[in-house]
C-alpha cells in the first residue's frame, strides 16, 4: 500500500519504529493521488487551514500581554496597541486574520455547495466542516468580547441573552453563562478561557475532516469519481505547489489590509470603552455574522427568531438529505446554477439588512431575503433533486480535456460530450 | 457442581449479569455526574456576587416628569416620576391590546413612580427614553433602539420582538421621599 521508499538510514531507523514519514507521504506527498482537475477553488482548505495556523500562533503571544479584567483589559488592549513591541502587527494580524479565516472558509463552503461536495459519500466530511463553522463563530465572537470596548460588551450580551429565549430554563442558562446578573468580570473570564481553549478544539475537528476527506480523496469541478490512476496526480509536487502559490496571494492581500486598512472591517464603536449602562444607539456584529443576525431579527418573535438563526446553519447538516439529485457538480445542472446565484445574492443581501437599523425597507428586505434562504435549501433543493434534467456528465475526468484538445469546435463547450449525443 | 446447573439457574444468571450491568451503569452515570456538577456550579454567580444588596434612593429631587437611572445589581433600574397624562394614557389601554397584559395597578405601587429595570426583555439592550431628547418610540414610554420594541408609559410592551413588559425589581417606599430598591420591606 505505502509507495514509501528512502535511502536514509536515519528516516528508515524512525520509519520502523513508528511509521510517521509513510503517514505523511500517504496525507500530503507523493503517496495521496488528488484529482488531476482541481481549479483554484480547491485552495481555499489549504487557507482556512493557514490561518488557523496564523490565528493560534499570534494569539498565544497576544494572550502574554493581555489583562482578562473589566478593569484592565481595554487598557492592555491600548497597551499592546502602543507599547509592546510590535504589539500593532501581532493584534492587526490577528484581528484581520478572524475576517480572512471566514472570507476564506466562506469561499470554501460556497465552493462545497455549487459542487454538490457534501453528496455521498463525503457527507460526514461535510457535517464535521459545519462543525468546525459553528465553533470558529463561537471562538470568534468571544476573542470579539475580550477588548472590552462598547461592541464587545453589548454584542456579549445580546448574543448570551439569546439564551433566554430557551423555555423554562431560559433565565436560569443565561446567568449561568455570564456567572453574573449581568456580563460582569465572571463573563470576560470564561470567555477568555473557552477563546483559548476553542482554536484546539478546532483543530483536533480539522483533523477529523482531514481524515473523512482522505477516504474518498477530494471532489472536483466535475463531480465524477476518477476511474483510475489516468485521471489523478501525486498530492506532492502538484497540489503541495499550486497551493503555496494561493498561499502567496492570500498573503498579499492579507498583508495589504492588515498594513493598509486594519480597520475597514471593524466598529469604530468598539475603541470607546465598555458602558454597562449605555447601549450604543446602532448595535452591530462582525460582518461575519450579519446574515444570521438579519435572519434572527427578521422574525417579530423572540423565540422563533434565535430558532431560525440557529436553523439557518442546522439546515447544512442535513443537506446531503435534502439535495437529492444524483448528479454532484453545478456545471451539469442548468436550473441549480442560477439558483445556486440566487443564493449568493441573496447571502449578500441578508448580509446588508443585518448591517441596517431593523425599521422600514430594510426589514422588509431582510424578511424577504430570510424566507428566500429557507424556501431555497427546503423547497428548492429537493425539487430540483426530482425535476431537474442534468447536462450528460463526461465519461471520465481526462475526456472532456482530450476531446476538447482534439477538436477546434468542441473546444470550447469543453464539457458536452459528444459522442454521446450521437450515440 | 454439575448436577446444580439446571437451565433455570443459567437463564437467572443471565438476569443477574443484565443486573450488574444496569446497576454498574448507573452508578457510573451518579458518579459522572456528582463530578461533573461542581464544574457546571462552579460557573453560576458566586457569594460574593450574591451579597450584593440594595440600592436606596432620594426621589426628592426628581421632579414631575423627569426619568432617573439608577444602578442595582449591575443592572439599570428606570425611575420615572410619571405626569398625570402618563398616567391617564397607561390606564387607558384595554388589557387586550398588551402582549403581557398587565394593568397599571400592578405595575406602579404608587401610580406617580414607576420602578422598573431598565433592560429589554428580548435581548438584554439599554431601552432609550431616559434622557430628554432620546426617542421614546410610539406610545410614550421607551424606544429600545437594538431590535425596534417599543414600552409604553407604564413599560409595558406593545410593540416590537420583546415578550414581557420591563422587570419590576423588588421594592419599597420607606418614606414618601425615599425608595428602596432590592427589598419588598415588610409593613413598610
Amino acid at each position: 500500500m505505502s509507495g514509501f521508499q528512502t535511502n536514509s538510514r536515519v528516516i528508515n531507523w524512525i520509519e520502523h519504529r513508528m511509521p510517521v514519514f509513510s503517514f505523511l507521504d500517504h496525507s500530503i506527498g507523493r503517496g495521496y493521488p488528488a484529482p488531476k482537475n482541481l481549479s483554484y477553488m480547491w485552495n481555499f482548505g489549504s487557507l482556512a487551514g493557514l490561518a488557523l495556523v496564523i490565528m493560534i500562533v499570534t494569539g498565544i503571544v497576544l494572550a502574554m500581554q493581555y489583562t482578562p479584567h473589566v478593569d484592565y483589559a481595554f487598557n492592555s488592549v491600548e497597551r499592546i496597541m502602543r507599547d509592546v513591541n510590535y504589539g500593532w502587527l501581532l493584534r492587526y494580524v490577528h484581528m484581520n486574520g478572524a475576517s480572512f479565516f471566514f472570507i476564506v472558509v466562506y469561499i470554501h463552503i460556497f465552493r462545497g455547495l455549487y459542487y454538490g461536495s457534501y453528496k455521498a459519500p463525503r457527507e460526514l466530511l461535510w457535517m464535521l466542516g459545519v462543525v468546525i463553522l459553528l465553533l470558529m463563530m463561537a471562538t470568534a465572537f468571544m476573542g470579539y468580547v475580550l477588548p472590552w470596548g462598547q461592541m464587545s460588551f453589548w454584542g456579549a450580551k445580546v448574543i448570551t441573552n439569546l439564551f433566554s429565549a430557551v423555555p423554562f430554563f431560559g433565565e436560569g442558562i443565561v446567568t449561568w453563562l455570564w456567572g453574573d446578573y449581568s456580563v460582569d468580570n465572571p463573563t470576560l473570564n470564561r470567555f477568555f478561557s473557552l477563546h483559548y481553549l476553542l482554536p484546539f478544539v478546532i483543530v483536533a475537528v480539522v483533523v477529523l475532516h482531514i481524515w473523512a476527506l482522505h477516504q474518498f480523496g477530494s471532489s472536483n469541478p466535475l463531480g465524477i469519481e476518477t476511474k483510475g490512476p489516468q485521471d489523478k496526480i501525486p498530492f506532492h509536487p502538484y497540489y503541495t505547489a499550486k497551493d503555496a502559490f494561493g498561499v502567496g496571494v492570500f498573503l498579499v492581500i492579507f498583508a495589504s489590509a492588515v498594513f493598509y486598512f486594519p480597520n475597514a472591517l471593524g466598529d469604530p464603536v468598539n475603541y470607546v470603552p465598555a458602558d454597562p449602562l449605555a447601549t450604543p444607539p446602532h448595535i452591530v456584529p462582525e460582518w461575519y455574522f450579519l446574515p444570521f443576525y438579519a435572519i434572527l431579527r427578521a422574525i417579530p418573535d423572540k423565540l422563533l427568531g434565535v430558532v431560525a438563526m440557529f436553523a439557518s446553519i442546522g439546515l447544512l447538516f442535513v443537506l446531503p438529505w435534502l439535495d437529492r439529485s444524483p448528479v454532484r457538480s453545478g456545471r451539469f445542472r442548468p436550473i441549480f446554477r442560477i439558483f445556486f446565484v440566487l443564493l449568493l445574492i441573496d447571502a449578500v443581501v441578508l448580509g446588508i439588512a443585518g448591517a441596517k437599523p431593523p425599521e422600514g425597507f430594510w426589514l422588509i428586505v431582510g424578511r424577504l431575503a430570510t424566507a428566500w434562504y429557507f424556501f431555497h435549501f427546503i423547497i428548492v433543493l429537493p425539487l430540483l433533486g426530482v425535476f431537474e434534467r442534468p447536462k450528460p456528465l463526461p465519461a471520465s475526468i481526462s475526456e472532456p480535456v482530450l476531446k476538447g484538445g482534439g477538436s477546434p469546435m468542441g473546444s470550447g463547450a469543453g464539457t458536452t460530450a459528444k459522442p454521446m449525443e450521437k450515440a | 457442581m454439575a448436577d446444580t446447573a439446571t437451565p433455570a439457574q443459567a437463564g437467572s444468571g443471565e438476569t443477574r449479569r443484565d443486573f450488574l450491568y444496569l446497576a454498574a451503569g448507573a452508578m457510573g452515570a451518579v458518579g459522572a455526574g456528582s463530578v461533573v456538577w461542581p464544574l457546571i456550579d462552579s460557573m453560576n454567580p458566586s457569594a460574593e456576587v450574591l451579597a450584593l444588596g440594595s440600592t436606596e434612593v432620594d426621589l426628592e429631587p426628581i421632579a414631575e416628569g423627569q426619568r432617573i437611572s439608577v444602578t442595582w445589581r449591575k443592572q439599570p433600574v428606570f425611575i420615572d416620576h410619571r405626569t398625570a397624562e402618563q398616567i391617564e394614557a397607561a390606564k387607558a389601554v384595554a388589557l387586550d391590546d398588551l402582549p403581557d397584559p398587565q394593568t397599571d395597578e400592578q405595575r406602579a405601587q404608587r401610580a406617580e413612580w414607576l420602578v422598573m429595570i431598565g433592560v429589554c426583555t428580548h435581548l438584554g439592550c439599554i431601552p432609550l427614553g431616559q434622557k430628554t431628547g432620546q426617542p421614546r418610540g410610539d406610545y410614550g414610554g421607551w424606544f429600545c433602539p437594538c431590535h425596534g420594541s417599543h414600552y409604553d408609559t407604564a413599560g409595558r410592551i406593545r410593540k416590537g420582538p420583546a415578550p414581557l413588559n420591563l422587570i419590576l425589581p423588588p421594592y419599597y417606599f420607606a418614606s414618601d421621599t425615599q425608595v428602596v430598591v432590592g427589598e419588598t420591606g415588610a409593613g413598610a
